[in-house]
């Protein structure tokens, strides 16, 4: 029983990877930028949370329509006046300005709020949990955390396939030369993935800000574990991110029942496993690794 | 009647390599012009500057008695402007209707719905739930063709839609060339059959190495005329 546990638990864990990963997901897939702030833009919707829930005195879910559409906001600025400008001048140069967005914003978060660890106020949710039988507890939070990353990758991956906006995001992810040409404003498109990147990045932020503390400088080791669930689901496919996810949760979680010291360890040794023997990623189908390999963005 | 498209002294350079050097031409409405010359003289580049995929170091591009020089793609295609790319490059993930609809995004007007592009190109009405990678290159072609009228463009551009496809489906995609200029549709074909190119079209330009080495009713050259321009013969 205490391995069917240590499975479901991963699997919840892994939901808030992928919450986490999607964003970067989505953003290396269409816009072909490796965000390394990525980590730290969920850490700053954490903070933006705690900022708000304490200013209005309530649980920080309340403050979430108010904190997605500025993190929407924050993404689209980003994109508009800083990534796409570095776009233009190569493949190193967005690498660079978000390793460099990464270490201003953890040092000004330093700045601002001191290194002190920090949790969010998740109300009543915080502590509930119901049990399965067989000596099996789920923490509400952490199925609420999983059930959102669900609907969030669902709703993205239906949004990607269903509509114009989709559509067009995709067209520009196969060819931005092409789609260019066939009339497609590319800067609009850009700005709403970036937008969208950054709103799930915040939503995972506020999860780990309630499921445990967060500091300025926790981005960079969220940022490591987004990456790693982006690789081994495959590059560019949602659903992908999502098992990616999953089997770092699995993984950490199942390699903690035997030794605790070596959970996280074991996280990355799966990583480097699946990147040496499938460097597409496990859960690719054949013809989108083809895909890749031409250099064709796999979205969906 | 003014012409649809004139250009004044078009120059292109990629990086240090100058590829258009002054070209002047114009293109009259309802009809279709010949864009030929030998691989490199610069036709596709012409293209793609007109389509506005190009940027151009000087000259202008006058469109319907505009300015469009410095238009964005997006506008251009929204007056009436649409290209088929060489390679016809569509979009592999997307399905054959997909890519018919990513081509109307800009659209000039809507007077090329599904239905109609369907009916001008059956082939692929049955085929449009698949992805457009799957299709074969003649089917591909008609695709990229129906993603452009999609667009509903008075002035297409056809990028060598004849490359690599057999000579059956070839004539196939020129007849239905045919019905849209029989529709009041003006076409600029770049296309290496030269005899293909004469037969298609009543007006004809000839580029070498980027410039435009002869420009004229078809009616009023020979083949030899052409093929002389073709390749710089006669000049010293």
């Amino acid at each position: 029983m205490n391995w069917v546990n240590a499975v479901i638990q991963g699997m919840l864990l892994g939901g808030q990877y992928a919450l986490i990963a999607c964003g970067l997901s989505l953003a290396f897939g269409v816009m072909r930028i490796v965000n390394l702030a990525h980590g730290d833009l969920a850490v700053c919707g954490a903070y933006l949370g705690l900022v708000l829930s304490s200013a209005l005195g309530v649980p920080v879910w309340v403050t979430l329509p108010l904190l997605l559409p500025a993190a929407f906001a924050a993404g689209v600025a980003l994109q508009l006046l800083l990534l796409g400008r570095a776009l233009r001048h190569g493949v190193l140069a967005p690498v660079l300005v978000t390793f460099g967005l990464s270490v201003m914003i953890e040092n000004l978060l330093q700045v601002a709020a001191t290194s002190d660890p920090r949790g969010l106020n998740a109300g009543s949710l915080a502590l509930a949990s119901f049990h399965l039988g067989g000596g099996i507890t789920v923490s509400w939070l952490f199925l609420t955390a999983f059930l959102t990353a669900c609907a969030v990758l669902s709703g993205l991956q239906l949004a990607l396939s269903r509509t114009s906006w989709g559509r067009k995001v995709r067209a520009t992810a196969d060819d931005l030369d092409t789609a260019r040409l066939v009339g497609i404003r590319v800067r609009p498109v850009f700005a709403t993935v970036a937008g969208t990147a950054v709103a799930t990045a915040a939503l995972a932020g506020v999860f780990i800000g309630t499921i445990g503390t967060f500091d300025p400088l926790a981005g960079t080791n969220t940022l490591i574990f987004a990456f790693e669930a982006v690789v081994i689901g495959g590059i560019g496919s949602l659903w992908g991110t999502l098992a990616g996810g999953m089997a770092l949760g699995i993984t950490q979680v199942v390699v903690g029942v035997v030794n605790q010291s070596y959970a996280v360890l074991a996280v990355h040794l799966l990583f480097l496993a699946v990147l040496t023997v499938r460097p597409g990623g496990l859960f690719t189908s054949h013809q989108a690794e083809i895909g890749e390999a031409r250099g064709v963005g796999a979205l969906g | 009647m003014s012409a649809l498209l004139d250009i004044a002294g078009l120059e292109v350079f990629y990086g240090d390599f100058q590829a258009l050097f002054g070209v002047s031409m114009s293109v009259p409405r309802s009809g279709a012009t010949a864009l030929v010359g030998a691989n490199g003289a610069g036709k596709t580049t012409l293209l793609r500057a007109i389509a506005g995929a190009q940027p151009c170091a000087s000259g202008t591009v006058s469109y319907d008695g505009a300015n469009i020089t410095a238009a964005p793609p997006h506008r251009r295609i929204s007056r009436g402007i649409a290209l088929v790319p060489e390679g016809r490059k569509l979009f592999p993930s997307l399905t054959v209707e997909e890519n018919i609809q990513v081509g109307a995004a800009a659209a000039a007007s809507d007077a090329w719905p599904l239905e109609r592009i369907y009916g001008a190109f059956p082939l692929i009405a049955k085929r449009r739930r698949q992805r457009a990678s799957t299709l074969s290159g003649g089917e591909q072609q008609a695709v990229a063709i129906a993603r452009a009228l999609a667009a509903a463009p008075t002035l297409l551009l056809l990028d060598e839609i004849s490359l690599g496809l057999a000579p059956r489906v070839v004539e196939e995609l020129y007849q239905t060339l045919s019905g849209l200029r029989s529709a009041g549709a003006t076409l600029v074909i770049v296309e290496q059959d030269l005899r293909r190119a004469m037969d298609a079209c009543d007006d004809l330009v000839c580029l070498l190495e980027g410039r435009v080495a002869l420009a004229a009713r078809v009616a009023d050259v020979s083949r030899d005329e052409v093929v002389a321009a073709y390749f710089g013969e006669g000049r010293s």
